[in-house]
């Protein structure tokens, strides 16, 4: 069997791809290397909707970015039942000298036709946003940025995919892709073959790799780590947007991250690394979040860090890579996807389909594109009333699992049943053992429901995938 | 709130003290808490002059609890709210329910110091989990969760680990412990390493966790009294698995939910003596008022707990 399009990656370029293409009459094979989508560079993301500010303006990113969080907010997130919270952002300078920066990212921002942008001074800070600290004198706001959680994005966009006729298969890494006479692509992945007229190239880190094996070794991907840190639940009302300073040459800058499940996070850092699978964090990185968020807002502690993890950002020049390769006909690169990559999908993927129908690939719609996704529920979200709905409906919603962040043995059972099948999997879909005691409470129930649900022995369970086994031995 | 040792004796000793309508609020569906993983003996010592089993010393106050027709007990039930003035919400299977109380006495425990905690560098797989968990694992659903193991730190839960994983046929490769001396008993020190011959390795830390999907091996250094890393002195361990064993925290945020004040260093209350908050009307014990390294003791003290908030709704 021979497909339309195959797309190499489900994080989120991927996954928006694969969502797009599927409104269309195309039998499209979405791979991914890991066990589930989103494991890769998605799941380190910060989880912003940036409004398309910071981006050098006449770069394709900048387009897209402001284009993606109008799609988002023009009913995306609502058709993929997402909890998009439209917060706002502050971009603060600490000395009024730096005032004519700021009005050169309001005007570069208003070209884009970003809408809203505003100076404001100390007096409106105090009332907005009254944890800043007294260095910061003033601001730009910012008020179409906002959060979502960046996994629940990824696994919306390829529920809807697959709802809609995408096959998904992990564990498939590939390996090999050639290019047979009559056209087209053959790739091997995970010991099996797939041919395909198309190929989509989404794959984050290895977008390079991949691209030189499908004959097109036109780019290489550098990846830039970023630190994180989470802050505990406790914390979630420190501030009230999302807080950057002045942008640096390589990145935002370390900053205050409100988050749309409530831990504020405090990051990332910006350093090229040579390793594309180094994701440890350093004493060094924890000294440059603390003291940069410290700076913008002083109530902020060491004590208050839960967690902490390393991401690393695809980079590749200053843009994203998105064309067609005439080194080898048929392929689209999606490549280079760092910062605001998490914002410009849903536009990434409108404009990879226009370049695969400029390419020959025919884009037919569907009568019947299911275009809406079911929301999620997840406790911590939900008003005391539909709480009380909830759990008379169904009283496993009553069964609290995760103490820390609040999470039902009900939400864990729809997170297997959406699909999680490792540990890591519930954690991003629900959050359970994402808070401070880190599963220390909750490993061995969610371990006994995911084996109810997909009748594993518990020695086949994983943190994240074949090798990642968290349990070797029964006793007798 | 919390059906261990510390809640089961407050309300045991508030009833006693004459209070008239208890409600023992336990998260687990068994009443017990910690004590059900901990099937080692030692306990009892002091309190009933006898050595018993975690669950042999829990199943006393259980029994005690079944007769008592003045205290309610509601397993599965999770406390989500409380408010200064004592209002309570919990979530059981079925419900979300609200009481409000004229007393409360916190007995929610300690949770685990993890591995974000202490900052070990290096990679995230499967295989390090906080010692109490693999207790767990081990003594209530019984998982083996390695083959080759190394223990961070020498509380007593890591030392009795150490003992526990080496009766399962783990081979257990040593104990690493930054400080000079081990913060657990000594009867453990020498009961669960030396009578097992496992090396316990002070002044050392573990500077780095190898392994991409499982752990593969950790590097281990010796420190100076600086806590310095001291050049030349590291080896490699190869392990699957990584115990952590690193201290307690005890839980109090229902009470800073309700506006206690608490020392943001041990987690504990701010007050002028044990079991006290500064909340009127709310009182914590056991291991949520600080961490005891006998349950005996925190029988003692809990059920101080329970008479003193008798005392306070007699004032009222």
């Amino acid at each position: 069997m021979t497909y339309d399009v195959a797309i190499v990656g489900a994080g989120i370029t991927g996954a928006a791809i694969a969502r797009e293409l599927s409104r269309y009459r195309l039998k499209v094979l979405l791979l991914e290397k890991e066990a589930e989508p989103a494991f890769g560079v998605s799941k380190s993301n910060s989880g912003i909707i940036h409004a398309g500010t910071q981006n050098p303006p006449t770069s394709v990113k900048a387009w897209l970015c402001v284009e993606g969080n109008r799609l988002l907010r023009g009913g995306l997130a609502a058709d993929l039942g997402l909890h998009f919270v439209q917060c706002g952002q502050l971009i603060v300078v600490f000395d009024l000298k730096d005032l004519p920066e700021l009005e050169k990212i309001k005007k570069e921002g208003a070209d884009l036709g970003i809408k809203g942008l505003e100076l404001v001074d100390r007096a409106w800070l105090a009332g907005h946003e009254p944890n800043l600290g007294p260095e910061v004198k003033a601001a730009l706001y910012v008020p179409t940025a906002g959060i979502i959680s960046p996994y629940r994005f990824v696994y919306a966009l390829v529920e809807n995919a697959v709802k809609n006729g995408v096959e998904l298969k992990t564990s498939r890494r590939v390996t090999a892709i050639r290019r047979p006479a009559g056209g087209g692509f053959e790739l091997e992945a995970g010991g099996e073959v797939y041919r395909s007229r198309f190929l989509v190239n989404a794959a984050g880190l290895f977008a390079d790799e991949v691209s030189a094996l499908a004959g097109a070794p036109t780019f290489k991907i550098t990846p830039r780590k970023g630190e994180e840190y989470l802050l505990d639940k406790k914390r979630e009302h420190i501030a009230n947007h999302i807080i950057f300073p002045l942008p640096s040459k390589n990145s935002k800058g370390i900053l205050i991250i409100k988050t749309s499940d409530g831990n504020p996070m405090i990051g990332p850092t910006a350093h090229d690394s040579g390793d594309k699978t180094d994701l440890s964090t350093t004493d060094d990185g924890l000294a440059e979040v603390l003291a940069g968020a410290r700076r913008m807002m002083p109530s902020i502690s060491k004590g208050d860090i839960i967690a902490y993890f390393a991401g690393l950002r695809p980079v590749s020049g200053k843009d994203f890579i998105i064309r067609h390769e005439d080194a080898a006909p048929g392929l689209v690169n999606a490549a280079g996807i760092q910062s605001p990559g998490l914002t410009s999908a849903p536009a990434i993927a409108v404009m990879v389909a226009d370049l695969l129908r400029k390419h020959g690939l025919a884009l037919e719609a569907k009568a019947d594109f299911h275009r809406t996704r079911p929301r999620t529920v997840h406790l911590f979200q939900v008003p005391p009333e539909e709480t009380r709905r909830l759990v008379k409906k169904d009283p496993a919603y009553g069964d609290i699992v995760c103490r820390c962040e609040l999470v039902s043995a009900q939400e864990i059972r729809d997170a297997v049943r959406r699909g999680a099948a490792t540990l890591d999997g519930i954690k991003f879909r629900t959050r359970a053992q994402a808070g401070r005691c880190h599963g220390g409470f909750c490993t061995t129930r969610i371990i006994k429901i995911m084996q109810e649900e997909l009748g594993f022995p518990v020695t086949a369970i994983t943190k994240r995938g074949p090798g990642s086994e968290l349990i070797k031995d029964e006793r007798k | 709130m919390g059906g261990g040792p510390a809640g089961m004796a407050a309300a045991l000793a508030a009833r006693a003290a004459g209070v008239q309508d208890i409600l023992l609020l336990e998260r687990d569906q068994h009443l017990g808490g910690i004590l059900n993983q901990c099937i080692h003996p030692g306990f009892g010592l002091h309190h009933f002059k006898e050595e018993l089993t975690g669950p042999e010393y829990a199943d006393r106050f259980v029994r005690l609890l079944k007769e008592e027709q003045g205290i309610e007990v509601s397993l599965r039930s999770f406390v989500v709210k409380l408010t200064p003035g004592r209002e309570i919400s919990y979530f059981r299977p079925g419900a979300l329910e609200e009481v409000r109380a004229r007393a409360v006495i916190l007995a929610t425990g300690c949770r685990e110091r993890t591995r974000e905690m202490i900052q070990i560098p290096g990679s995230r797989p499967a295989g390090i989990y906080p010692a109490g968990l693999a207790q767990k694992m081990v003594n209530m659903e019984g998982w083996i969760p390695g083959r080759e193991a190394v223990i961070v730190g020498s509380g007593d839960i890591g030392l009795i680990m150490a003992r526990r994983m080496a009766l399962e046929g783990v081979k257990v490769k040593g104990v690493v412990e930054i400080q000079k001396t081990s913060r657990g008993l000594v009867r453990n020190v020498v009961q669960c390493l030396e009578d097992f011959g496992i090396p316990l390795y002070f002044r050392h830390r573990i500077s780095r966790i190898h392994g991409a999907d499982r752990v593969e091996k950790v590097d281990v250094v010796r420190v100076d009294d600086n806590l310095k890393d001291i050049p030349g002195s590291g080896f490699e361990v190869p392990c699957d698995t990584v115990l952590v064993s690193v201290g307690l925290i005890p839980e109090n945020e229902l009470l800073e939910m309700a506006g206690g004040e608490i020392d943001r260093a041990a987690n504990t209350p701010v007050a002028a003596g044990v079991n006290l908050t500064s909340v009127p009307g709310v009182f914590a014990c056991g291991n949520a008022c600080k961490v005891y390294d006998l349950v005996d003791w925190v029988t003692r003290d809990s059920a101080l707990a329970g008479r003193m908030a008798a005392e306070y709704l007699e004032k009222k």
